[in-house]
């Protein structure tokens, strides 16, 4: 097992220098899970404590080489061996639910376990509203209520509130869209297996852990028990090779794999994604790749960590972990091989994420807005990317460009950060002077419509590029809106011009 | 594929005797929705099953109190069917800024039935739940292939079964709307052998046998095969997924 991992935190641990991070941005530390075994004084390390980053199982003597997820859920379930298609009952490590599945899965609890019933563990339980917090609609407004009266009963450890809903900035707790939040309050860790309440949760899979998406009564079950049903999915493998070009983003790359696969061509399936390409990639941008595997219908989605997980990870969580790898035999459904190098950049047309084409083949769409936001395109490396984008062309954008960073965390990097290669400005500088809307409060906001008040929704047929992940009818709202889900990099070059742009006009 | 799955118990499925017209919510005048559970029998010719015959109108689920669990092997469904396409997303069968409506009070529930597919677009003429009705009069939804796909929102599958719906036939369906079928027993989620969608068309009336995993359309007097459950027969044939859980001892048994 590994050491753990205790974090000293004095107030200097948390500055981070090459990104000139304040203290703010470590409120949280308060909240820094704790070990799980019983906390020893002594500190065993300060770094990640893993030596090897790829080895095969070790656990005796295993017959038949597993996949990462089958190993992940073998140990879950206290199994030496599982494979696809068996049906085992899993332990869960961190169960995550938000403002509109949160109150349907305390009511199946409460059902089904009695009133007075309590949570299998406080401590495994995180509560994030995100979804539909700024606005006035009041039954949206009443489910907040509703979390923060059962994480009260409850006890819940992990509940980041929002109370004033004028100004999110005076919320201490809040942290804002919720796979983002859990990444970046170190709830997701290699190895584990995570559940949430959102078809998005697998996100995490970046980590090299289980995570998936599940219903509210399933939710109702694990809150009871911490434990789930679940069916062992088989794994495709999709190998990405050759070095990432410059106008190029992790969303391309899930772009052009759902295009290439469809709707239901990962359906219960496991998205495994290694490859040079992978391994290059950074740890939010791994969370692009994840985040949209359910697009293509896949259970979950993983990728190996390595020391680039074990460092995002560092000053995130001091609960041990024990990262699992695919063995050398083990047996994949399929393998997909690309050369990332031969790769455009893409867009989703209307009505579909697997309607694929190239970005350049669309120049000619005219546009009436750019939405730039949600887990898949609102994290803070996704702003940057658009920043440089508008820091190359010097001009101003030619539609209604909506900011919308994830959570807390992203909306003070927009402001602190400086863009590499501006001079010394910072996101929001750059966005200003291109004309951009002000960035927003952090939520989940009009990626999937919202209450009518929304900002950002569409509310009339209006053609919108958008770093979301699904377009299908009525997604952002209105039924006829048209959007084309593309990179942060795209988005931003269409901003520029009023018509769906190939970075390439700006970036080369 | 069917995941590992639940069904909590879900009285029209299970209804044993074809009851007079209780009295139900008076807001359903449209509501065929009937259910027969009969013995096994042989093929009966197709004029026997008329829209005119008596019918129980089943009770809405939200105030269905704990009925028996014992699922019928033999349960058929008859009514009229409403056909949809392929890849119908979560956002078409209820748009997001209904998810504010909470599955687990019963006001709320009725209301997300009254939504239920009025994400689909103008192509499609025939409304699925009629303008100021919360109940459809479409008790068969026929699907194509990847039905549900899209969010996790477990108000898909209420919705739908809120709104009256007792089962979807498609090609194939997305898996947490599949899981999240039969984990709420909102509507019975089953798999036709190819495109049914396209031989049937809105407002045919269609019987499903269940036990004989067959489907009849008796407008068009055609017949198709449809899949066997699967692996979710074992959490169905519990009663769902905390029966199945108390049944294999991870759960104690409720004290009610």
């Amino acid at each position: 097992m590994a050491s753990s991992t205790i974090a000293p935190t004095p107030p200097s641990f948390i500055l981070n220098k090459d990104l000139g991070f304040s203290t703010f941005s470590r409120q949280s530390v308060s909240s820094i899970p704790k070990c799980r075994r019983t906390i020893s004084k002594k500190i065993c390390s300060v770094t990640a404590p893993h030596q090897l980053e790829r080895k095969p199982s070790t656990t005796g003597s295993v017959k038949t080489g597993m996949t990462m997820t089958e190993k992940i859920l073998a140990r879950a379930s206290e199994k030496a061996q599982l494979s696809p298609g068996e049906n085992v009952w899993v332990n869960i490590d961190v169960l995550m639910t938000h403002d509109v599945c949160g109150p349907g899965s305390i009511g199946i609890f409460k059902k089904e376990f009695g009133q007075k019933a309590k949570v299998w563990d406080r401590e495994k339980i995180v509560v994030i509203p995100d979804h539909y917090l700024f606005t006035s609609d009041e039954r949206a407004n009443r489910n907040v209520d509703i979390l923060r009266d059962f994480c009260m009963e409850q006890n819940i450890k992990y509940f980041y509130d929002i109370k004033d809903l004028s100004n999110f900035k005076a919320n201490p707790d809040f942290k804002g869209v919720c796979h983002i939040a859990l990444a970046q309050e170190g709830h997701c860790r290699p190895g584990e297996v995570l559940l949430g309440t959102d078809s998005h949760t697998c996100t995490a899979g970046a980590f090299g852990q289980f995570a998936t998406g599940i219903g509210i009564t399933d939710a109702g079950l694990v809150f009871g028990t911490g434990k789930l049903l679940l069916k062992v999915p088989p794994t495709p493998r999709f190998v990405m090779d050759g070095e990432m070009p410059n106008y190029l983003l992790a969303k391309d790359l899930i772009l052009h794999i759902i295009g290439e696969i469809s709707l239901s061509g990962a359906t219960y399936k496991s998205m495994e994604f290694v490859g040079t390409t992978v391994e290059s990639l950074t740890m939010e941008e791994r969370m692009t790749l994840c985040n949209m595997v359910v697009e293509a219908g896949a259970k979950n989605g993983v990728v190996p960590a390595d020391s680039t997980t074990y460092k995002y990870l560092e000053d995130k969580t001091s609960v041990a972990y024990e990262p699992v790898y695919s063995d050398q035999q083990a047996r994949f459904l399929s393998e997909y091989r690309f050369d990332v190098t031969k790769l455009e950049p893409l867009v989703a047309k209307p009505h579909s994420p697997d309607n694929r084409a190239l970005a350049r083949e669309c120049k000619d769409v005219k546009i009436d807005r750019v939405y730039i936001g949600s887990c898949t395109g609102g994290k803070t490396e996704d702003f940057v990317a658009a920043a440089k984008v508008f820091q190359a062309s010097g001009k101003k954008v030619k539609v209604p460009t909506f900011l919308v960073p994830a959570t807390q965390k992203v909306w003070m990097d927009i402001y602190g950060l400086q863009v590499p290669g501006s001079g010394g400005k910072t996101c929001s500088q750059i966005f200003e002077e291109a004309g951009c809307d002000t960035p927003a409060s952090p939520t989940c906001g009009a990626c999937m419509g919202g209450p009518g008040d929304t900002y950002a929704r569409i509310n009339e047929p209006m053609v919108c590029v958008s770093t979301t992940n699904r377009n299908f009818p009525g997604r952002m709202g209105h039924k006829e809106g048209q959007v084309y889900l593309a990179s942060p990099y795209t988005a931003a070059a269409s901003a520029l011009t009023g018509y769906v742009t190939d970075p390439r006009e700006f970036l080369q | 594929m069917a995941a590992s799955l639940s069904c909590s118990p879900n009285p029209t499925l299970t209804r044993v005797t074809v009851s007079p017209r209780s009295s139900l919510s008076p807001t359903v005048p449209h509501f065929l929705k009937f259910l027969a559970t009969t013995p096994f029998h042989p093929f009966r010719p197709l004029t026997a099953r008329s829209q005119s015959s008596s019918f129980s109108f089943a009770a809405p689920r939200a105030s269905a109190a704990a009925d028996d669990k014992s699922s019928s092997t033999s349960t058929s469904f008859h009514g009229i069917c409403y056909v949809v396409g392929d890849n119908i997303d979560t956002d078409q069968i209820i748009p997001a800024e209904y998810l504010t409506l909470v599955p687990s009070k019963p006001d709320e529930y009725e209301k997300l039935g009254s939504y239920a597919l009025i994400g689909l677009p103008d192509s499609y003429t025939t409304r699925f739940v009629e303008p100021n009705e919360t109940k459809t009069k479409y008790s068969i939804v026929i699907g194509g292939y990847n039905f549900g796909c899209g969010s996790s929102r477990e108000h898909a599958p209420v919705a739908l079964g809120a709104a009256g719906v007792a089962a979807v036939v498609a090609e194939s369906y997305a898996r947490i709307f599949f899981r999240n079928s039969v984990a709420t027993g909102e509507v019975y989620p089953l798999e036709s052998e190819g495109r049914i969608c396209e031989e049937c068309k809105t407002g045919d009336t269609l019987t499903i046998e269940l036990a004989e995993s067959r489907l009849i359309n008796h407008t068009t007097g055609k017949e198709y095969r449809l899949k066997p459950i699967g692996d979710a027969g074992p959490v169905i044939e519990a009663g769902g997924i905390f029966d199945y859980a108390r049944k294999t001892g991870m759960i104690p048994s409720i004290s009610a």
